[in-house]
């Protein structure tokens, strides 16, 4: 629970709330314009190519550019769109990319302190939300930022959209099981559902107390691998696959409405970036020494945002290495590996939980979970090699 | 490679770009950037015309039409006109009394080149040239007949950089009569405003039987007539 409430709500408390939410409404916008120019540029050196370089230094502020020729474009309602979903379309996609910020903790001592800084004399958390059901929280904004792009498919009245908007809908669905599990894994270490509650419990040594290492990677892994597909970007991007649907789920969209789009995947990839930050990168925490404004302020911040641009980098890296899965692939990636991978794990850290918590040897119980997760790995290929043969047979029978 | 070389590959590409290596990009930017430049171009690009003069100044144009004839487009519209024997503008006996290209049609195939019997039009190495209204598509007389220097005009719009506007004389004629035995080592085109009588490419004398370019050198090493200086 965020000190800033404890003694009560007064004016200065509503005050100190509005500027927590104007910050995070800014610093998110302006995250999002620098990914598109961070990602723009990495992807051109990677390409060989020089990349946007006229709108300021660097052409930092092609973004911005942009924007405002959207702003002035025409917006087009094409003749068989509903309209009233057609228009309510982007608004979804974009509202829930913006509230689902702000249960990230930006920064704040952890290590040797509690967490809180102090603005105007009043302790507060760096996040502008700390729900008890952060991490839920979370997944259900995610979760209806897919009505966004499945509403503005369906509504543009075009097969292409609608393609596009079904395969996002089919995805991010399939992906959500394996994301949450991996998710699940973070909560059964670190017994809290409150983001802030998680970087708290990470907040020991440096590295070795994260739950990267705690969960053993293969959480944080598949998190990534999940949370890839899950915000429709390369190499799951089937969504918006530009060669096969023209342009996917917002095809039809123009001017201001297209450009929500654009900034609500981009929001969301800061806000997954971020996320995966907090559930197994410590989030603000590490180092931190010198006096109060460098211990509470600077330095969590700096390590927020060096772990933040880390993730950014990794998403603009698979985009540039790595080539769209087919459907048939994506769906065997997530229901064939990572799902029963995220499962298998998870049940391991359990046993491992449990064992601990009973006094039973670690390693036996280990010993026998593995064996038993063997075995079910056995089983489940076994069933899918059966399920295979059988499809093979049908397509003979059938020809 | 496995499914992590290719990460190694972008990351290797992503350092070498970030230190501003291997970039085959050019930055072209209308000679705003600060390291704006354009990629060289061809001997033979098929750009911007010319209308070309002797060196005494007179026009080569005679007003035939062949190159209006012969355009695919329909882009050229001549007129001739009887020269003033007082004043002539040509040396012969019509001239081009009106010339105009519009350039919203022209495809810049260079048959008016290959058409022209006396190398009046020929092409120079220029196609950045985004005209803004409907007037400055069609070039006349004024903009394509060479100035007093031989080289052509420069019109605000036009983006000339160095190399495009030398050699756009009739040597560049692709059916120019070297390829025929008798002609071997004779020059076959006539004198130009600026330029004077152009030697024939090396490979094409007389005392050197014709052979192509070694391709490692590539044309621009032969005879100094490459683009760029």
């Amino acid at each position: 629970m965020d000190p800033l409430y404890a003694d009560g709500v007064d004016l200065a408390v509503v005050l100190i709330t509005l500027l927590k939410v104007l910050v995070a409404f800014v610093f998110l916008l302006v995250a999002t314009m620098f990914m598109v120019w961070f990602e723009r540029k990495i992807i051109a050196d990677m390409q060989h190519r020089i990349g946007p370089n006229r709108a300021g230094p660097w052409g930092i502020l092609q973004t911005l550019a942009d924007g405002t020729k959207l702003f002035f474009k025409e917006d087009l309602l094409p003749d068989k769109a509903d309209r009233r979903v057609f228009r309510l379309a982007p608004v979804l996609a974009v509202v829930p990319a913006f509230l689902a910020f702000s249960i990230i903790p930006l920064g704040g001592n952890f290590t040797d302190g509690d967490g809180t800084v102090s603005i105007f004399g009043h302790r507060t958390f760096l996040q502008l939300a700390d729900p008890p059901v952060g991490v839920l929280f979370f997944l259900a904004m995610s979760a209806i930022g897919v009505y966004g792009i499945m509403l503005a498919g369906w509504s543009s009245g075009s097969k292409y959209p609608l393609l596009g908007s079904v395969r996002a809908s089919a995805q991010i669905v399939s992906y959500e099981a394996a994301l949450g599990l991996s998710v699940a894994a973070v909560l059964l270490v670190t017994r809290t559902l409150s983001t802030n509650g998680i970087v708290a419990a990470q907040a020991g040594r440096f590295i070795v107390d994260w739950n990267l290492v705690v969960t053993g990677v293969v959480p944080a892994v598949i998190f990534l691998i999940a949370g890839t597909a899950e915000l429709n970007r390369p190499p799951f991007d089937l969504v918006e696959a530009e060669q096969e649907l023209v342009g996917g789920f917002n095809t039809e969209y123009s001017s201001i409405r297209f450009a929500l789009f654009f900034l609500a995947e981009f929001m969301n990839t800061v806000t997954m970036s971020a996320l995966i930050v907090t559930m197994f990168l410590g989030g603000p925490s590490g180092p931190v020494f010198g006096p109060e404004v460098l211990r509470s302020w600077f330095l969590p911040l700096f390590w927020f945002f060096l772990k933040l641009v880390l993730f950014l980098f990794a998403f603009v890296w698979f985009r540039g290495t790595l080539p769209r899965l087919r459907y048939d692939q994506l769906m065997d990636l997530g229901w064939k590996m990572l799902i029963p991978l995220a499962l298998g794990w998870l049940l391991l850290l359990a046993t491992i939980r449990v064992a601990q918590h009973e006094g039973w040897p670690v390693p036996i119980a280990m010993a026998i979970a593995l064996v038993v997760l063997v075995g079910a790995f056995g089983l489940l290929n076994l069933s899918l090699r059966a399920a295979r043969r059988n499809r093979e047979h049908e397509a003979e029978v059938y020809v | 490679m496995g499914y992590l070389g290719g990460f190694a590959i972008t990351w290797r590409k992503f350092v070498k770009g970030f230190g501003g290596e291997d970039i085959v990009t050019n930055e072209y930017a209308a000679g705003t950037g600060k390291r704006d430049r354009k990629r060289d171009k061809p001997m033979r690009l098929h750009g911007r015309h010319v209308l070309n003069r002797y060196e005494d100044g007179m026009e080569k144009c005679i007003g035939c039409e062949l190159c209006a004839g012969v355009c695919p487009a329909k882009c050229i519209y001549v007129r001739g006109a009887d020269n003033d024997p007082a004043d002539p503008v040509s040396p012969g006996e019509r001239y081009g009394y009106i010339y105009e290209i519009n350039y919203l049609r022209c495809i810049h195939c260079d048959l008016c080149v290959e058409a022209c019997p006396t190398e009046a039009i020929t092409e120079s190495k220029l196609f950045e040239f985004s005209f803004t209204s409907r007037e400055d598509a069609i070039y006349t007389k004024a903009e394509l007949v060479v100035g007093d220097d031989g080289m052509p005009k420069k019109l605000p719009w036009e983006d000339w950089r160095e190399g495009d506007d030398v050699f756009t004389s009739g040597w560049v004629r692709a059916t120019a009569p070297q390829g025929d035995a008798d002609y071997v080592g004779r020059v076959g085109w006539s004198g130009e405003l600026g330029y004077g009588v152009r030697q024939p490419e090396q490979g094409q004398n007389a005392e050197t039987p014709y052979h192509r370019p070694v391709a490692s050198t590539g044309h621009d090493a032969h005879g100094g007539h490459g683009h760029g200086h």
